[in-house]
C-alpha cells in the first residue's frame, strides 16, 4: 500500500490483477471490480476535463447519477463507476485540448 | 418482445421486496436493474462482500441479505445491468444492456428508483476529492475503498455512521463538519413522542455519538460559510464556527445533508408531484398503495418519499399486493389482510422522521448557495446566472433551462433540479409547486444513437 | 394606455417584433406565458435557412432572404446591447441525398426557383467525393447535397435570452405568466388575462403561435394555424465533426450534435417516441456513421406553428383596426426580418415591405 495516495484498499483483493491503460500509462487493477473505485485506489485524482471550462472532474457520485466519472474507453464516453474492470481496457481521460476548442 | 404483468425498475429494497411478493402472487415479473448485482445503493453488493467487511458495515447492512434471498429463490426474471432509458405508456421500457438495446412490455410498472444525495452546492463542490457521502458508503460496501484523509461535511446521521465505519477500519475522518444548529434539535424535541416510538433507531444514533467521541473523532456543529478549496483537487476545507474561521486541510470530502427521491422516471412517465415541506423535496403525488395518477404506474420505497430501506421493502410489499389485486391475482379482502401488518411496521420504520428531519435539515447556504456557486455541474451554471435569468422573467426551471443550459447535461438535472427550483422560487415569491420542475423527457440515462437506431421500427417520418 | 404597443406571445417571434418597436421609440408591452406553455421558440432547430423555401411561392423566398441577410447586423446589435454572442454561421447549408433521383428532382425546382429569383439562388451540387472533402464524416450512403450558400444556423436559445434582455433594458414591459383570454377594443384596446391582469394599448400584435388559434377569431383573423410536432435530438458535446448544417444534423456551438426533425400530425402533443428517436438517430448515422458510437444526451418535441400552406400569416385585422396577426414557421430564419422589417409594416410607413402575398385573403372562407 502506497501511504501517499488518498484512497486504501482495506482488504487485500482475492481478484486477479489485469493490466489496463489510463491515458496509456498501465495500471494493475482487480478483474471485475468497480471501475471508479479501483482507479481511485490506483491514485488517479483526475477522470476528466469537463468539455465547458476545462476543469478537473473526478466521481462524485459513485451510482451512475452525477456523470462526472466519464472516461473514453473504445472511443465512447462512458461512466466508469457503472463498468467493471477487465483486462486490456483502453482508457482515456476527456477533455483534449481539441474537445476543448470546438465547445468554447 | 416479451411481455410481463409487471416490470419493476430498481433492485433495491422496495424492487427486490416488491418483485418477491408478486411473482409469489403468481404474476410474472421481471426486475431491471443497472448494477451487476441486487441490492440497490443500501445493500450494494450484500451478497458479494467478504466477511471482514460485512463485520464492519454492521447487521443494519447485511440484513439485506434476506431480500437478496428470496429473491433468487422466487420466479422473478431478475436483468442486470439493464440501464432503462424510456417507458412508454401502454407499457414498453426499452433498456440498454452491454451497449445492446432491448425491449419489453408490461401491463403495469413499478419504480422503485431509490434516492439521490440532496444537491449540496458549496463553493468547491466540483473538485476531484469531493464526493457525496453515498459515494464513500459505495466505495467501502462494493469495493472496499476507503478514504485516507477525509472531512464529513453536512447534516444527518449518515454522516455518524459513515464515522463509525471509518474509525472501526481504523481510518478515522479528520472531522465531522456538521451544519445543524442547537436551534434545530430543540425545534425537532416536539416530534419526541414519534421519535421514542422509533426508539431503536434513536438508540442506535445515540451510540454512533458515543463511539465517534470515544474514538477522538471532532465534531464541529452550526458550521457556516463552508467552502472547499484546492487548484485541482480538494485541499483545505473552509467553515466558520463558534464566530472563528476554520480550515481543516483534507484530501476527500464527502458531502451530505440529506437524501431525496429520484423522481426522473416517474416524471418522465408524467406522475403528478408536489412539495414535501417535511422532506424539502418533490415527491410523486400517490395513494396508499403506491399507486399513482398514471393508470398502471406505482412507485414505492425512497423513490416515494424518503423513509429508509426497511420501509422502502414494506411500501414495495404493498404495493406489489395492491398490483396483484388489480391483476385479479389477489382478492381485495387478501390484499388487505395481508397488507395490516405491513403497514402497521411501516408506521413503526416512519415515526422518527419528522424528528431527523428537523433536528437535521438541510444546509441553509447550500439551499441557497452564493451567486459565485456552481448550481449545475454539467453546464457549469452558477447560482447567480440563474437569478439573473428570473429576472429576465423566467417563472420556472425550463425557461431557465432554454436560457442557461442548467440542467441540459448528461446528468439530466439530477444535482440540480432542486437547487433550481430553490432558487427561481426564493427570486420569484412563488412556492416550490408553482416554480415547478424540470420536464424529464427520454433518454433517461444516455444511450448511444448507435443502439437507438438498432431498435428502429417502421421508416422515419418525412422531412421538410 | 399602458403603451403603444401590446405584444401577446414573448417567444422569439413576439420578441422580436417587441424589440424592433421599441428600437423606433414605441413603448411596448409584452404578455408572456408561463414554464409549461407550448414554445417553438424553446424546441426548433435552430437554423437560418432559405433553401427549399417558398418552393410555390418566391415571395416567400426572398422574405427569407432578406432575413437571412440582415441576420448578422441583427445578432451584432443584440450583442453589443446585452454583451453576450449570439452565435451565428452563415457558410451555407446542405441538403443531404441518399438518391441520385431525389437530387435531381429538387435541383430541378430550384432551377425553377432561382429564374423566379432573377439569379439569385446561389447553390452548387456535390457529388459524395466534394461533399467529402467538405465533411470528412460523411457516410457512403450519402449520394451528393445541395450546398446552398444563403444557409447558415445560429444558436436559438442564446437568441431568445438575448431578446428578453434587451426587451427589457430598452424598457420594454414584459409581462410573464399570463394567459390573454379577450381583446376588446372599446377605445384603443384593453386586453384581460386569466389572473386579472389588464393591459392597454393603442395597437396590437398577436404573435402567441399555437395560441392565435384560440385568440385569433375573436380578433377578426382567420388564424388557420395547426400544430405539428418535431422531434429533436442532442448528443453529448462532440470534438469538431460537421462543419455545416443540413436538415438532418447540425453541429452546435458548444459541441453536440443537433439531429432533427419529425414531422408528425399528433395535435398538441409535444411528447416523444422511442420510434421516433430511433428513426432519427438511423438517418443521422447514415448521413454521419461516426455518430453511431455518439450518446443521445436528450431530446425533445416541439410543435411547429403551421399554415396551411406553411407560409408566414402577416395579416391586418379588419373587424379591430390596429391589430395586426404576426405567425410563421421559421421564427429564427425570419427573426431579423421581423426586428428590422416588420415594424415599418406595423406602423405603415412608406418604407413597409410588401407582405400582401402573405395575408389570410390566400385562404378559402371557411
Amino acid at each position: 500500500m502506497n501511504p501517499v495516495l488518498p484512497f486504501l484498499e482495506i482488504e487485500a483483493s482475492s481478484a486477479p490483477r489485469v493490466e489496463v491503460r489510463f491515458d496509456g500509462a498501465p495500471l494493475l487493477l482487480p478483474l471485475g471490480a468497480n471501475l471508479a473505485a479501483a482507479l481511485l485506489a490506483a491514485g488517479i485524482e483526475r477522470f476528466r476535463d469537463t468539455p465547458v471550462s476545462g476543469a478537473p472532474r473526478a466521481p462524485f457520485c459513485m451510482m451512475g447519477a452525477c456523470f462526472d466519472c466519464l472516461v473514453e474507453i473504445d472511443g465512447m464516453q462512458r461512466q466508469a463507476c457503472m463498468i467493471e474492470v477487465a483486462e486490456g481496457l483502453q482508457i482515456t481521460r476527456p477533455g483534449s485540448p481539441e474537445v476543448r476548442h470546438v465547445a468554447s | 418482445m416479451s411481455h410481463r404483468d409487471l416490470v419493476i425498475v430498481g433492485a433495491g429494497p422496495a424492487g427486490m421486496a416488491a418483485a418477491t411478493e408478486a411473482a409469489n402472487a403468481g404474476l410474472s415479473v421481471t426486475l431491471l436493474d443497472e448494477q451487476p448485482r441486487a441490492g440497490g445503493q443500501i445493500y450494494r453488493d450484500v451478497d458479494h462482500v467478504p466477511d471482514h467487511r460485512a463485520a464492519l458495515l454492521g447487521p443494519d447492512y447485511t440484513a439485506g441479505r434476506g431480500l437478496t434471498v428470496a429473491l433468487r429463490r422466487s420466479p422473478v426474471e431478475h436483468v442486470t445491468g439493464a440501464v432503462v432509458w424510456s417507458i412508454e405508456p401502454g407499457f414498453c421500457l426499452s433498456y440498454s444492456r452491454d451497449g445492446r438495446g432491448a425491449q419489453l412490455t408490461a401491463d403495469r410498472v413499478l419504480l422503485a428508483t431509490g434516492a439521490l444525495e440532496r444537491p449540496m452546492p458549496l463553493p468547491g463542490w466540483t473538485l476531484p476529492g469531493v464526493m457525496t457521502a453515498g459515494a464513500g458508503q459505495i466505495l467501502l460496501k462494493q469495493s472496499g475503498v476507503l478514504a485516507r484523509s477525509a472531512v464529513l461535511v453536512g447534516a444527518g446521521p449518515l454522516l455518524y455512521l459513515i464515522a463509525v465505519q471509518m474509525l472501526r477500519a481504523g481510518q478515522p475522518p479528520l472531522a465531522l463538519v456538521e451544519t445543524q444548529t442547537g436551534r434545530n434539535r430543540r425545534a425537532a424535541l416536539r416530534h419526541l413522542g414519534g421519535a421514542l416510538r422509533g426508539w431503536p433507531y434513536m438508540a442506535k444514533g445515540l451510540r454512533m455519538l458515543a463511539e465517534l467521541k470515544r474514538g477522538g473523532v471532532p465534531r464541529y456543529t452550526g458550521a457556516q460559510d463552508i467552502r472547499i478549496e484546492g487548484d485541482t483537487r480538494a485541499e483545505v476545507l473552509c467553515f466558520s464556527h463558534r464566530g472563528r474561521t476554520r480550515r481543516l486541510a483534507c484530501e476527500t470530502v464527502f458531502l451530505h445533508h440529506g437524501v431525496v427521491p429520484n423522481t426522473q422516471a416517474a416524471r418522465a412517465l408524467g406522475v403528478a408531484h408536489h412539495w414535501s415541506t417535511q422532506q424539502q423535496c418533490f415527491v410523486p403525488t400517490l395513494d396508499c398503495w403506491g399507486r399513482s395518477d398514471v393508470p398502471g404506474v406505482f412507485v414505492a420505497g425512497d423513490g416515494a418519499g424518503i423513509g429508509g430501506a426497511k420501509a422502502a421493502a414494506l411500501s414495495g410489499r404493498l404495493a406489489a399486493l395492491a398490483i396483484a389485486c388489480d391483476a385479479a391475482r389477489l382478492t381485495p379482502d387478501e390484499r388487505d389482510r395481508r397488507a395490516r401488518p405491513l403497514r402497521s411496521a411501516r408506521a413503526r420504520e416512519q415515526a422518527p422522521r419528522p424528528f431527523l428531519d428537523t433536528a437535521y435539515p438541510p444546509c441553509a447556504q447550500a439551499l441557497s448557495p452564493r451567486d459565485e456557486t456552481l448550481v449545475c455541474r454539467c453546464e457549469e451554471v452558477t447560482a447567480g446566472t440563474v437569478r439573473d435569468h428570473a429576472r429576465a422573467g423566467c417563472l420556472g426551471p425550463n425557461q431557465t433551462k432554454a436560457f442557461g443550459r442548467v440542467g441540459m447535461g448528461p446528468c439530466q438535472g439530477r444535482y440540480c433540479g432542486l437547487t433550481v427550483t430553490a432558487l427561481l422560487a426564493e427570486a420569484t415569491g412563488q412556492t416550490p409547486d408553482q416554480t415547478g420542475y424540470y420536464r424529464i423527457r427520454p433518454p433517461l440515462k444516455p444511450v448511444t444513437l448507435g443502439e437507438l437506431a438498432s431498435l428502429k421500427t417502421p421508416p422515419a417520418t418525412g422531412k421538410n | 394606455m399602458d403603451s403603444d404597443y401590446a405584444i401577446i406571445g414573448g417567444g422569439i417571434v413576439g420578441l422580436a417584433v417587441a424589440w424592433g418597436l421599441l428600437r423606433r421609440g414605441l413603448t411596448v408591452t409584452v404578455l408572456d406565458g408561463d414554464d409549461g406553455s407550448f414554445r417553438a421558440s424553446r424546441g426548433n432547430f435552430g437554423l437560418v435557412w432559405v433553401q427549399s423555401k417558398g418552393m410555390k411561392q418566391p415571395r416567400y423566398a426572398r422574405w427569407s432572404q432578406s432575413s437571412a441577410r440582415l441576420w448578422a447586423e441583427f445578432a451584432a446589435e443584440l450583442e453589443q446591447n446585452t454583451g453576450d454572442a449570439v452565435p451565428l454561421e452563415q457558410n451555407g447549408g446542405y441538403d443531404l441525398h441518399f438518391s441520385e433521383d431525389t437530387l435531381q428532382a429538387t435541383v430541378e425546382k430550384y432551377e425553377i426557383l432561382k429564374a423566379e429569383l432573377d439569379g439569385d439562388y446561389p447553390y452548387d451540387v456535390l457529388g459524395h467525393n466534394a461533399l467529402r472533402k467538405e465533411e470528412p464524416h460523411i457516410g457512403p450512403k450519402v449520394v451528393g447535397a445541395i450546398l446552398h450558400h444563403q444557409d447558415g444556423h445560429a444558436n436559438p436559445l442564446k437568441l431568445l435570452l438575448a431578446l428578453a434582455r434587451d426587451v427589457r433594458r430598452r424598457g420594454g414591459r414584459v409581462l410573464t405568466g399570463k394567459t390573454v383570454t379577450e381583446v376588446t377594443q372599446p377605445d384603443g384596446f384593453e386586453l384581460a388575462c386569466a389572473d386579472g391582469t389588464r393591459v392597454r394599448a393603442a395597437k396590437v400584435v398577436l404573435a402567441a403561435g399555437l395560441g392565435a388559434a384560440r385568440l385569433g377569431p375573436q380578433m377578426g383573423f382567420k388564424a388557420p394555424i395547426r400544430p405539428q410536432r418535431g422531434q429533436v435530438l442532442i448528443t453529448e458535446k462532440l470534438p469538431k465533426l460537421i462543419n455545416r448544417p443540413s436538415l438532418i444534423a447540425r453541429q452546435v456551438d458548444e459541441g453536440g450534435i443537433q439531429i432533427g426533425a419529425t414531422n408528425e400530425e399528433v395535435g398538441h402533443d409535444d411528447g416523444v417516441t422511442q420510434s421516433g428517436l430511433s428513426g432519427l438517430a438511423a438517418e443521422a448515422i447514415a448521413a454521419y456513421p461516426a455518430l453511431a458510437r455518439a450518446q443521445l444526451v436528450r431530446s425533445w418535441g416541439a410543435l411547429r406553428v403551421l399554415s396551411p400552406d406553411g407560409l408566414p400569416i402577416y395579416q391586418r385585422s379588419a373587424e379591430m383596426p390596429g391589430a395586426s396577426l404576426v405567425t410563421c414557421h421559421s421564427g429564427i430564419t425570419l427573426a431579423a426580418a421581423h426586428a428590422m422589417l416588420l415594424p415599418d409594416w406595423l406602423e405603415g410607413t412608406a418604407a413597409a415591405p410588401d407582405l400582401e402575398v402573405f395575408s389570410e385573403s390566400r385562404f378559402a372562407i371557411s
